[in-house]
């Protein structure tokens, strides 16, 4: 089954013309018709768009185009419904954008695209990328391809779950404070947060912009190092991209991670941890000691203080950001009387209700008489999350934690309760606040029934080669990632 | 610390977010915990500590003053609610 391959796999075969992209393509539809209406994956896609990509890829190998030129030249790769692609819609998997179709490609996507990667779907999240489960869309939930009474996490809950149940090859996510890591965790997959400022952030609909960041998610860690190696660079059409070299990241991986030091965080061993998650992150630590590597305990004393210090600054920047959703421009509009009411009922009609939750929660922490109380108390507070982890940065060169406390829950169980769905996000947030990278990697499954662990790997800033050789060596190890879920290989 | 009390409709108006009474009543209660949460945060001493507003901070930053193309006026409007005349239609602002 083709589209169960990985994108090395797929691009030599395509190169050797032992398959062509239309059977690549055709492949990943076909699963799309036998699985999607249990997964729910995708909001949308264009098969026939899609195929004729396809062909096009085809004729470009035909005429002597090579994967060393364009590494994902006839891979199809599946798109999260807030990153923008000419003439596709985009959602945010919420109402309030209407019928709204893009008029220009983000730069990732352009990336994608000049690489030779054929880009189709709309793939389901949470509304405005607001969620830890994907239960928030407007679009219904994505379900998780292990156990589809469970959740796939979120926000980028479609992106993994459509990797995971081998509808796609790879795709793109966002993660503002968990929403790759946590999950490809939950679903079985590689799930990439490169460093803040790595990756061009333009035409990505904002949710907190000092937060953002753009990855993919992929069946090994090898097509993930391919996938940054395309997507990083800086952008002058994004002024907090960083100018940072891109290096070679698959040529880094190389397996050799003896001598190097982990630090392993008090802090996130804690209450709440699942015995099993637990045991499987133990073991993963010392099948890393075993591949040479040294294992220290470090602290990162402020970790108690991270998912609040997020949702201060979070939804500060979101009130900022989704203030564009007036009716005015594009999208949904209800009309009122003047001005005022019309934005009002527009935005009363259109958004769902944790996106006004923490619209109402971000204008609050930012409103007259709270700004200093909270919101600069959260930055500051944030500066501390910072130092935590660039002093240990000092002795260590990555950080090994769980990606989530446990492994997927049940659809519904936290939905009533956005203070403890939050708080299932408490290993991921930190990263984003620091401006780190970090990487959820398979490390083993819970027993019954048997659902995906992720293991997180943090590194320091622009530091994705060493987090990607880490991940990698693990990886080669146990083999974990090539597990696929009962429903994704049923005949 | 107790939490601020949260005056709900007056941060809605500001939000420009029309609720329903059930909404209201729904979100002030949730708003309540999650505050009384982010309490927390006051067990810190921030006194001497500059705030982040971005981990990789950078200044100045500029690109080319090019001449380049832009988005086409048709496409600009391609999404919009009401138009006409190549402009977008909005309620009276000004009696």
């Amino acid at each position: 089954m083709l589209n169960q391959l990985t994108i090395s796999e797929l691009a030599a075969k395509l190169a050797q013309c032992e398959v062509s992209a239309r059977e690549v393509v055709q492949s990943c539809l076909d699963q799309i018709a036998r699985v999607d209406g249990k997964i729910h994956a995708f909001i949308s896609h264009d098969s026939a768009d899609a195929l004729a990509q396809a062909d096009a890829a085809d004729k470009q190998i035909s005429s002597g185009a090579t994967h060393a030129q364009k590494p994902l030249l006839g891979i199809p790769i599946a798109v999260k419904d807030v990153l923008a692609v000419k003439n596709q819609p985009l959602n945010c998997g919420s109402k309030i954008l209407g019928k709204f179709i893009s008029p220009y490609d983000a730069t990732a996507i352009e990336k994608l695209k000049a690489a030779g990667a054929i880009v189709f779907g709309r793939l389901n999240m949470d509304e405005f990328a607001m969620g830890s489960s994907t239960e928030n869309s407007a679009f219904g939930t994505t379900r998780n391809p292990w156990d589809i009474s469970r959740i796939p996490g979120g926000s980028s809950g479609g992106s993994a779950a459509a990797v995971a149940a081998d509808e796609c090859i790879a795709s793109l996510g966002t993660d503002t404070g968990g929403s790759i890591r946590q999950p490809a965790a939950l679903c079985g997959c590689v799930g990439l947060k490169p460093t803040y400022g790595r990756i061009s952030r333009y035409g990505l609909v904002a949710f907190a912009s000092s937060l953002d960041q753009i990855g993919p998610f992929t069946k090994d860690v090898r097509d993930s190092a391919t996938l940054l190696g395309v997507l990083s660079g800086v952008d002058p059409r994004d002024s907090t991209s960083v100018p940072q070299p891109v290096p070679n990241y698959a040529a880094a991986l190389d397996g050799k991670i003896k001598g190097l030091k982990l630090g392993l965080p008090k802090e996130y061993l804690i209450g709440g941890l699942d015995p099993e998650v637990k045991a499987a992150v133990d073991a993963a630590v010392k099948q890393i000691e075993k591949l040479g590597a040294e294992i220290v305990e470090i602290s990162l004393p402020h970790t108690d203080y991270a998912v609040a210090t997020y949702y201060i600054v979070a939804t500060a920047e979101a009130s900022a950001n989704l203030a564009r959703f007036d009716g005015i421009r594009y999208g949904l509009r209800v009309d009122g009387s003047d001005p005022a009411e019309l934005y009002s009922k527009t935005r009363g009609a259109g958004f769902g209700a944790e996106v006004k939750r923490r619209i109402i929660l971000g204008t609050y922490v930012l409103s007259s008489g709270y700004y200093d109380a909270y919101y600069l108390r959260a930055q500051k507070v944030r500066t501390l999350i910072r130092n935590d982890f660039l002093k240990a940065f000092e002795t260590v060169d990555a950080i090994v934690t769980p990606t989530t406390p446990t492994a997927a829950f049940k659809i519904g169980e936290k939905s009533d309760d956005p203070l403890q769905m939050y708080l299932s996000d408490i290993f991921t947030i930190s990263c984003n606040l620091a401006g780190i990278c970090g990487v959820s990697v398979p490390c083993g499954f819970t027993k019954s029934p048997k659902l995906p662990i992720g293991l997180q790997l943090l590194g320091k800033p622009f530091g994705e080669e060493m987090l990607l050789k880490i991940a990698h060596a693990y990886e080669q190890g146990t083999g974990r990632h090539k597990e696929k879920p009962p429903l994704s290989t049923a005949a | 610390m107790a939490a601020a009390e949260i005056d709900i409709r007056y941060v809605a108006h500001l939000a420009r977010i029309a609720l329903t009474p059930d909404e209201e009543k729904k979100l002030a209660a949730q708003l309540g915990g999650i505050l009384g949460y982010i309490e927390k945060l006051k067990e810190l001493d921030v006194a001497n500590v500059e705030p982040t507003a971005h981990a990789v901070p950078m200044v100045n930053v500029t690109r080319a003053d090019e001449i380049r193309p832009s988005l086409l006026h048709e496409d600009a409007l391609r999404n919009a609610p009401k138009q006409a005349n190549g402009l977008f239609i909005v309620p009276k602002i000004v009696e």
